[in-house]
């Protein structure tokens, strides 16, 4: 292959120094201020139905423009999940409902001209409940007599399992092999149940949405989100108008991690917009980001994993109880990788599986899509019962799993019966080890005054994109002087996908990123994407930039044909214009553009769509090194070494970013990052200053490394890298602290008061 | 939401009390906490106008304005000088620099909370709270001033008398509020120990059993750690049980005296 | 209720509400650099300069800050700008909206203590939150920067 000079290198992100420097780019920053100041009453009951409402008084404060309530808003039902049609997750929810679901739900809609005139009518709104017995306890939720969506327009368009009648959002069971047999034939059988609460993306920008009446008469909504598409079709659905009414772009996003992958803010401005004909504005505050966001699906998983002697793992049981809250988002999808993503990952010596699931709906805070989606749930549990079995056969844990891991070249039966084109999994542990330091770390150390220190592992394996499904496309046009446009529907949130796809279209169209220029994402104006989640951007819309491109050169040469007055096999491209292979003659790129709007019929621009029939796993190995305070049970993490397998990364900086943001985050959801609810199902952690994510102190000192391997259908071999990160601190850390304590915690987070009194489980 | 009326930068400080005498106003500190509160507040009284947001060193005490904050706290070399950093200790873990800067002691001391790390350092440093109207009172008569009263916390003035101090927290994050707070002094041989963020405000204990007389030693100071953790009311809240922190002060202690005894050899 | 103060170095006179917070007047007033990120002064989004000392502009009333001299990010441009690259060469700033308060506090740190360490680092912005890069790589950016400015004074 020919040395790349694009790809592979770690060039600075587009838009770097503009954010950098606090140049306006956010919804905030680029939409009028003086739109209508849109806000929501949201329930204090985790179940009630509103048997009167009245707004008279409220309506009466001065800057009021309108109040809406369940009385006001369409009645057919949608689902918020950003996903492709016919999305999995159920339609259960309407823009408004009599019934209310949870403590934050939807009551009214608050439209005025200033917020203070909103906040005073909130407070004006009479509201008199019928209060219900809610459904917190996602252990009794199915079948249980009372019914989070008993209503009868309640649907599921998708074969998922789901029976609002039984308060199952999905169910299902899927199998290969005999599992109960080997089990009943295995050395040793471990059985244990995990619990992985509803944690919060906690995204620096909360969710935020703009909407106004373009000259056309359509709907114009700027709203921070990672799925432009399926948002133009949710919105329509919500408010029951045709899908080519409305218009969605995306400015810059202030991270998302999944959240915005789910319509939160945006039915609201944007139901106000089309009442009154009015721009409207939305900004979610953290608390209500907190309490009606869209987090990680709490799951309990139940793991039965069965071994020989030597420490072959031979079978894996697992059932995954999945909390899906009061309505259904992602609920169908998440649960499917807790199995899919972690049972695979010991394909190696596994002669059977067995993956159950239920989603249940409770009144809490309906769950979403989160970084890992699944994936983070059922990895904390099957990697603690790996680490689990070595302890128990005192094999070391690294050893274990060199036994067991999946490699390349083999069939994944837990995976959709994917091979592995492309696994460097044994090369990231090896390596890993190395700059680890495992062989000295690994042994407890005392530290004195009660320090102790320890290292635990683990590894994880996510996909990339969704088989079958997912659509990437990307337009590139020729324009004057020779640059390039590229227009993705994709949403760079943060993550540098703007920049990875310049470099990938640079890469194919030999010259530099520098002369790509990006746009999206656009409803109207960029090519359909199913958007930016799954981690499907570099690797499905990626290809589809690498396609297009190649697209664009064939219709360069057949210009460049024209003018050199030869046929289009006599001609080639070579970056900075088409050449005559003959020697005799060339024409500039810039001198292409000129032709190309001059009498032309060839478009200087090529559109392709790609989709896969696989989503090829990127892998990674983390190792942690704790310092843990037997006396206080404090945890300082010490050191976290990774290394990760996405392929061939195409931006090795903003590859290595991707891996040190998600293990902080994973830091943070293993040791700090708290979901509890009152009894009456208030969430506590409303704030952060409840809800704890890392600070710069709390997180240690991070090495990431990368092991590459050549993924065939990726471009320029590149599989994922934003979600198989966050996955392994969770399962490590735990094991770092049983190295530390002999106690095995299996609910999430693992406290200094469950580590100091030994309360290993809830 | 907070919301104000009316916002005054008295000039006196007895302009600052009249004001302050009315229902429905309040002296402003770093606006921290008020700001989180969905209140409304007649009129807003700043403090700012009127020189307290100095540290100053006489010959024997630091008078520490009601509007110094908390970083200068932190960074001020005298008082660090004076307590063997324990004012840093107390005050680094707290939200961050900037908000730091903002945060006054007056509004830390006058509102009592019960995570203040601020408060249950001061406890232990023989400090006395100047009140415009009440006078000087100590800490722990202040503390239990009705809730109800309306005065202006003008300064806070802290002996220079030698001293050893040592300030040891424990946090479930580390700029997280407490979980247990552990302050403990020496001053002409007396101990004093006070626990925070109990979850209620800071307790104050002496050494009244001698425990660590005549000397700090493993023995004593896990005897001490324990007595005062039996002393010491705990309760529970989101951050932790009663149960744990009641351990946790145990250690703290200890290990706070064992560190007193290690400043002691090295004075 | 009348203010006056300086905003990036140029006068204000204003009328304002006793309750207006220094952000809100702040993007009132075009820099929309300062973010707001919670409602409890935990992220240290909206860190502006008052008087030179690194404040949340989220708990400041602005008619406490009549009188003094606020800078935001789009004040110092310059000067971010140095430093700022070095942060780019890493991909650290990822999403960007943490940028301004983390650039504004880092500007004041490197005031305050232009030699820090990495512990210093650390201490000083830990009232930074970041959800998107692990921190890292900020780290890695602001010692890429005090590197070259150390062996650029040498040479130089």
């Amino acid at each position: 292959m020919a040395e790349l000079k694009s790809v592979g290198k770690s060039i600075r992100k587009k838009d770097a120094m503009q954010l950098l420097l606090g140049k306006p780019a956010y919804v905030d920053d680029v939409t009028p201020h003086d739109a209508l100041v849109v806000k929501v009453l949201r329930s204090p009951h985790a179940h009630a139905l509103i048997q009167d409402i009245k707004i008279d008084i409220a309506m009466k404060v001065p800057g009021i423009e309108a109040i809406y309530t369940y009385k006001d808003v369409p009645q057919k039902r949608f689902t918020m999940a950003g996903q492709t049609y016919p999305e999995p997750s159920p339609y259960d929810r309407l823009l408004l409902d009599q019934r209310v679901r949870f403590v934050g739900d939807a009551v009214a809609i608050v439209a005025g001209e200033t917020e203070k005139a909103v906040d005073k009518a909130l407070k004006l709104i009479k509201v008199t409940y019928e209060v219900l017995e809610p459904v917190l306890d996602f252990h009794q939720a199915k079948d249980n007599p009372i019914l989070v969506h008993p209503e009868e327009n309640w649907r599921s368009l998708c074969p998922v399992g789901a029976d609002n009648k039984r308060n199952l959002c999905a169910s299902g069971v899927d199998a290969y092999g005999d599992v109960d047999a080997v089990l009943e034939d295995c050395d040793h059988v471990i059985e244990h149940t995990f619990h992985v609460k509803a944690c919060q993306q906690a995204m620096m920008e909360t969710f935020r949405t703009y909407t106004e009446i373009d000259r056309y008469g359509r709907l114009h909504v700027v709203s921070a989100t990672q799925i432009v598409f399926h948002c133009r079709r949710i919105i329509a659905n919500a408010l029951d108008i045709p899908k080519s009414k409305v218009h969605v772009e995306k400015p810059r996003i202030g991270g998302g991690f999944g959240a915005k992958q789910t319509v939160i803010a945006e039915v609201y401005p944007a139901f106000v917009t089309w009442k009154t004909g009015k721009p409207a504005k939305m900004i979610y505050t953290r608390q209500e980001t907190q309490i009606a966001g869209s987090p990680r699906h709490e799951m309990e998983m139940h793991v039965r994993l069965g071994a020989s002697d030597d420490g072959t793992i031979r079978a894996i049981d697992l059932y995954t109880l999945s909390n899906t809250g009061a309505y259904g988002e992602h609920g169908p999808t998440t649960v499917g990788l807790s199995g899919h993503k972690s049972i695979s990952v010991y394909t190696g010596n596994l002669e059977a599986y067995r993956f159950g699931f239920d989603v249940v709906y409770t009144n809490k805070q309906s769950a979403g899509a989160y970084r890992g989606y699944g994936a983070t749930q059922g990895l904390f549990a099957v990697e603690s019962m790996v680490n689990e079995l070595a302890d128990k056969l005192g094999i070391d844990p690294v050893v274990i799993r060199e036994k067991n891991i999946v490699r390349e070249g083999m069939t994944m039966p837990s995976y959709y019966n994917e091979t592995t084109n492309a696994c460097a999994l044994d090369r990231c542990i090896e390596r890993c080890k190395d700059i680890f330091g495992w062989e000295e770390k690994f042994p407890v150390r005392d530290m004195g005054n009660g320090r102790v220190r320890a290292a635990g592992i683990a590894l994880s394996m996510q996909g990339s994109g969704i088989s079958g499904l997912d659509v990437g496309s990307a337009t590139v046009k020729l324009g004057d002087e020779g640059f390039y446009n590229l227009l993705i529907g994709a949403a760079d949130m943060g993550t540098g996908c703007d920049t990875i796809l310049a470099q990938i279209a640079a890469e194919c169209l030999e010259c530099s990123p520098d002369e790509i220029e990006v746009f999206g994402a656009d409803s109207d104006a960029s090519p359909y994407d199913s958007g930016s989640y799954a981690s499907s951007t570099t690797y499905v819309t990626g290809k589809a930039v690498e396609k297009a491109c190649i697209a664009l050169k064939e219709n360069m040469c057949k210009v460049a044909a024209e003018v050199l007055n030869c046929a289009e096999n006599e001609v080639e491209f070579r970056g900075d214009g088409v050449y005559k292979l003959d020697g005799t003659g060339m024409i500039s790129r810039t001198d292409i553009a000129t032709k190309s709007m001059i009498g032309n019929t060839i478009p200087a621009q090529a559109t392709v769509s790609h989709t896969s029939p696989v989503s090829p796993p990127p892998f990674m190995a983390g190792m942690v090194e704790i310092e843990l305070d037997k006396e206080t049970g404090n945890v300082q993490v010490l050191n976290y070494a990774a290394v990760v397998d996405c392929g061939i990364p195409i931006n090795p900086n903003l590859a290595r970013i991707q891996a040190e943001g998600g293990i902080v985050q994973g830091i943070g959801m293993a040791l700090h990052e708290n979901v509890s609810y009152t009894a009456q199902g208030r969430i506590m952690e409303d704030s952060f200053m409840q809800y704890k994510i890392p600070t710069r102190l709390d997180m240690g000192k991070l090495h990431v490394e990368f092991e590459n391997s050549n993924e065939p259908t990726g471009p320029y071999g590149a599989k994922s890298i934003g979600e198989v990160v966050i996955n392994t601190p969770a399962p490590a850390i735990a094991h770092a602290i049983f190295r530390a304590t002999g106690v095995w915690h299996r609910t999430l987070p693992i406290t200094p008061e469950k580590i100091l009194l030994g309360s290993a489980d809830e | 939401m907070l919301k104000i009326t009316n916002y005054v930068r008295p000039q006196t400080l007895d302009e600052a009390y009249e004001f302050c005498q009315k229902r429905g106003n309040v002296v402003l500190g770093g606006m921290l906490w008020l700001k989180m509160q969905n209140r409304t507040i007649h009129t807003a009284i700043d403090l700012c106008d009127l020189g307290l947001d100095k540290i100053e060193e006489e010959n024997d005490e630091y008078r520490i304005g009601a509007m110094v904050s908390l970083r200068a706290l932190e960074t001020h070399e005298g008082l660090n000088t004076l307590t063997q950093g324990a004012f840093c200790a107390a005050i680094e873990h707290i939200v961050g620099v900037q908000f730091r800067n903002s945060a006054t002691i007056g509004g830390s001391i006058y509102g009592r909370f019960g995570f203040s790390d601020v408060l249950t350092l001061f406890s232990v440093l023989g400090a006395k709270v100047h009140l415009y109207h009440l006078g000087m009172l100590s800490i722990k008569e202040f503390v239990q001033l009705p809730r109800t009263t309306r005065d202006i916390l003008v300064e806070v003035v802290i002996p220079k008398r030698k001293m050893q101090v040592v300030y040891l927290s424990q946090r479930n994050t580390a700029t997280d509020f407490p979980v247990v707070a552990c302050a403990l002094s020496c001053m002409d041989g007396n101990y004093i120990c006070a626990i925070g963020a109990r979850p209620g405000a800071a307790q104050v204990f002496s050494d009244k059993m001698e425990i660590l007389s005549p000397e700090i030693t493993q023995e004593s100071a896990q005897a001490f750690g324990e007595s005062i953790a039996n002393r010491a009311v705990f309760g529970s809240n989101m951050r932790s049980s009663a149960e744990y922190r009641k351990k946790v002060c145990s250690v703290l202690v200890r290990r706070a005296a064992l560190m007193l005894r290690e400043v002691q050899h090295a004075n | 209720m009348q203010i006056k103060l300086t905003l990036n170095g140029r006068a204000i006179c204003a009328d304002v509400a006793a309750d207006v917070l220094l952000i809100d007047f702040l993007r009132e007033h075009g820099c929309l650099s300062v973010k707001r990120g919670c409602e409890t002064a935990n992220c240290g989004l909206c860190t502006v300069l008052m008087d030179d000392i690194p404040i949340l502009s989220c708990s400041m009333l602005v008619v406490r800050a009549s009188g003094h001299a606020i800078y935001t990010l789009e004040g110092l441009q310059a000067e971010a700008e140095e430093f700022a690259g070095f942060i780019a060469d890493q991909g650290a700033e990822q999403c960007g909206f943490c940028n301004p308060g983390f650039v504004m506090n880092t500007i004041a740190l490197l005031r305050e203590n232009p030699e820090p360490t990495d512990d210093e680092i650390r201490a000083y912005l830990a009232g930074n939150l970041c959800r998107c890069s692990g921190y890292e790589g900020q780290l890695r950016g602001i010692r890429a920067y005090l590197d070259w400015k150390k062996g650029g004074e040498t040479c130089g």
